[in-house]
């Protein structure tokens, strides 16, 4: 069995949780979200650089550590406690695998060499209506000349401003999948490319919309077709999908360490509020559905590592509603517990509260993945 | 559906373990005991109780009791990782509710550790042979949640040494069908709480006990009422000292923590699958609301699962540093498989329907399935109520402040 965290695992994590309470403390994240879109230089370069975070789960020919996904896991869940506005899931949880799954070990290892180094920063432009199969690609990529051209739009793509590459699946004129890499460097003056800011919520997490009219790109730029891209697609989003759901474990603790901070020192009656049974049990509450999504991220990060992805599906949709119910209960109650100072902005729970609600919806939600654990139910559902 | 699942990785010897209890547990949970299969356990305890009782006579010829006991006294002293393996497949064979648990999983371990070796040669044997069996006297009138307000009262007869007991029990599992219990009782009068209590042994069929059973809202009595009349504990049958009672109670409860809840989990998944097959029958699958309902309870077993594989991790690391405390995952188990079980009771009434209230025993899948519902919300109140629970964890999890306490 697996389930007791290695001495490395427990220094990662460790490392990454005291790194991350210094240098991506309440007010790094708010000096941060106070401009848009929102990127902390600094923590980004340090994740980048000396803390070699990027190349913690790429393998060791691109210059990775070669560690595995659940110990990505362990830095996504400390990433998100911190709410660090850095484009480490978008990068390295959707983008990486991207190119890992679709290009193979061999072919994807100067893509994620760079990106192992720090020296690109990528990201994926993920179908809008939430699902990881080809039929909800609004891209398309028609043959051209010297290559293709490509028309369609993405609602929202994360961390697009400041990244390098940006991978967009798209549709062949045969229908086909095919994975196209964006070098936006390139393309920064093309007026046939638009990514236009959003205005979020949520700051912490930056948004934009992809407009593609007519945007010529040589055929070099269609990285992978077929089977691979699909499966490319497929990859990246359930991976994605368990490591956000690791984050928002990360954020759920967060919430309920500030509650019970808060409900220590809070005196009314004459008592600290935190004795009281009616904010007692809501504290255990919280801490009960952070516990079942621990226990649900891990053993789908375990399964994924020993299992293989494809058989760890259920598993990370299980995670993924785990997950989601505790940001959202958590989120929910620190605001509740923190009484007035709740709802303003100058306390942190409406920080957790926003992310809670625009991570709910990123990759299909609960409703995603509860269809899906539906759908593909275990053989005995479908005797009778 | 699961066969592969249990350890992510298993070693050789544990697979051929597993091999071998799904082997026995075929050949001979068959002929007269086929009957048994996925019978007897919470909620449906009044089933063939005395076939059971022969059930557990064949376990233990196979060599399937004492598991985890030291060989010196009948055990296997097996490693966590069979017994776990052994719960997990005695139940996925649908093997009946086990009559000898309470003796093999909470009296025999308290007697190998805090016993006398008189007691341990009396008293082990029987439990390991499957032919003594044993309930659990704590829980009375006024000492539920406040398990320490223990009234009844127990006086050494000067003469012999021998211990009277009075006062009355309640809740008792299967103490109709059972040969000993062990009580907790008051021995220093006027002491209060968990100080003054003697844990004592009595057998049950002597002068001086009543047993009356308790009907519960299903319909069934498988907890009782047990009256104490000045009824006879022998001096040699006080385990620990007189007054040291609490200790030896609460380190009771502490064995076999975790071992037998992937057993527990099993059970859970039939529930789940009856549910879902009852659902295809009946179209209910096709109701989105009970669709989305079914693949939350899938993914709340999954959770349980992974909860308990941490806890026996997490029991193994704390074992190696030296460390008794509750990790957080083993805080948490209680409260969220009762309430997730409760939920899946209501689960099943839905997707029932307007059938679920009709009683029918010609459908026995059916009765199972109400039973289960009626029994389910048993869950969150015994062993620990929701809110004692809740109090555990914020006490002990969180650190937050304990609850003031009252006079009594």
């Amino acid at each position: 069995m697996e389930f007791s965290l290695s001495v490395e695992q427990r220094m990662i994590r460790d490392s990454a949780r005291d790194y991350l309470a210094v240098h991506s403390d309440s007010a790094a994240v708010r000096r941060a979200t106070e401009s848009r879109p929102a990127h902390d230089d600094a923590l980004w370069r340090a994740i980048a650089g000396e803390l070699g975070w990027c190349g913690i789960a790429l393998p060791e020919d691109a210059g990775g550590a070669g560690l595995g996904v659940p110990e990505l896991a362990l830095l996504q869940e400390q990433l998100g406690q911190r709410l660090a506005c850095v484009p480490f899931w978008s990068g390295l949880c959707l983008a990486a695998p991207a190119l890992q799954a679709s290009l193979g070990p061999v072919d994807s290892t100067p893509w994620l060499a760079r990106i192992a180094a720090g020296e690109a920063r990528a990201t994926l432009a993920l179908p809008e209506d939430g699902g990881y199969w080809f039929d909800c690609v609004a891209v398309h990529a028609d043959p051209a000349a010297d290559g293709f051209v490509l028309r369609g739009a993405v609602a929202q793509v994360f961390d697009a401003a400041g990244a390098d590459w940006l991978l967009v699946p798209a549709r062949l004129a045969d229908g086909a999948p095919a994975l196209f890499l964006l070098d936006l460097g390139d393309l920064g003056a093309d007026d046939r490319i638009v990514l236009s800011p959003l205005d979020t919520i949520d700051r912490t997490r930056p948004l934009s919309a992809l407009r593609l009219d007519g945007l010529p790109v040589p055929s070099v730029a269609c990285i992978a077709r077929g089977e691979a891209a699909a499966h490319g697609l497929a990859q990246a989003w359930w991976h994605g999908a368990l490591m956000l759901a690791a984050e928002q474990l990360g954020a759920a603790q967060q919430c309920l360490d500030l509650t019970v901070v808060y409900a220590g020192e809070r005196i009314q009656f004459g008592r600290a509020i935190g004795s009281f049974q009616a904010v007692k049990h809501r504290c255990a509450q919280m801490m009960v559905a952070i516990e079942a999504a621990r226990s649900a991220v891990h053993g789908a990060a375990q399964a994924w590592a020993s299992t293989g992805p494809e058989t760890a599906r259920r598993d990370i949709a299980a995670a993924r509603v785990t997950a989601d119910d505790a940001l959202r209960f958590c989120a929910q109650e620190a605001i509740q517990l923190h009484g007035g100072v709740g709802f303003t902005w100058e306390y942190d729970p409406q920080l957790y509260f926003k992310r809670a609600q625009a991570a709910t919806h990123w990759l299909g939600g609960t409703p995603a993945a509860l269809a899906y654990i539906a759908a593909t139910g275990p053989d005995a559902w479908r005797e009778a | 559906m699961m066969a592969n699942e249990v350890a992510n990785r298993e070693t050789t010897g544990e697979a051929a373990f597993r091999a071998e209890v799904a082997q026995w547990m075929a050949a001979n949970l068959t002929g007269e005991f086929a009957c048994l299969k996925h019978r007897g356990g919470p909620g449906d305890e009044d089933a063939h109780p005395a076939l059971r009782k022969a059930w557990e006579r064949r376990l233990a010829e196979g060599g399937w009791t004492g598991l985890g006991w030291p060989r010196a006294h009948g055990g296997r002293e097996l490693p966590v990782m069979q017994q776990v393996i052994f719960h997990e497949e005695y139940a996925r064979a649908g093997g009946p509710g086990r009559m000898g648990h309470i003796g093999e999983g909470l009296i025999g371990p308290t007697l190998i550790a805090f016993g006398t070796e008189d007691q341990k040669s009396r008293l082990l044997p029987g439990i390991r042979n499957g032919t003594t069996f044993w309930c659990q006297g704590y829980s009375e009138p006024g000492a539920g949640s406040d398990l320490a307000n223990v009234r009844t009262r127990a006086e050494r007869d000067p003469a012999t040494g021998d211990w009277r007991v009075s006062g009355q029990k309640v809740w008792t599992s299967l103490a109709h069908a059972s040969d000993w219990i062990f009580v907790l009782a008051r021995c220093e009068p006027g002491s209060q709480g968990s100080r003054g209590l003697i844990f004592l042994m009595l057998p049950l069929d002597q002068p001086g006990i009543e047993i009356r059973p308790i009907r519960q809202m299903g319909g069934g009595a498988e907890f009782n009422e047990v009256f104490f009349d000045g009824a006879r504990a022998a001096a040699a049958d006080v385990v620990g000292e007189a007054g040291d009672g609490w200790r030896i109670a609460m380190a009771l409860l502490g064995f076999e923590r975790g071992i037998s809840t992937l057993g527990q989990q099993m059970q859970f998944t039939h529930e789940l699958e009856w549910i879902a097959q009852a659902a295809r029958a009946n179209g209910a699958s096709r109701d989105a609301l009970l669709r989305q309902r079914i693949a939350r309870a899938w993914a709340g077993l999954r959770v349980m699962r992974y909860n308990a594989l941490r806890m026996l991790a997490g029991a193994a690391q704390a074992g190696a540093d030296g460390g008794t405390a509750l990790q957080r995952e083993a805080l948490i188990y209680k409260y969220y498989w009762s309430n997730w079980h409760r939920d899946l009771g209501q689960l099943a009434l839905d997707v029932l329907g307007p059938l679920a209230n009709v009683v029918d025993a010609a459908d026995a899948r059916r009765t199972r399935l109400q039973q289960m519902a009626l029994f389910s919300r048993a869950d969150t109140i015994y062993a620990g109520t929701n809110e004692i629970q809740l109090n555990i964890i914020a006490e002990r999890g969180l650190g937050m402040p304990r609850e003031a306490r009252g006079q009594s």
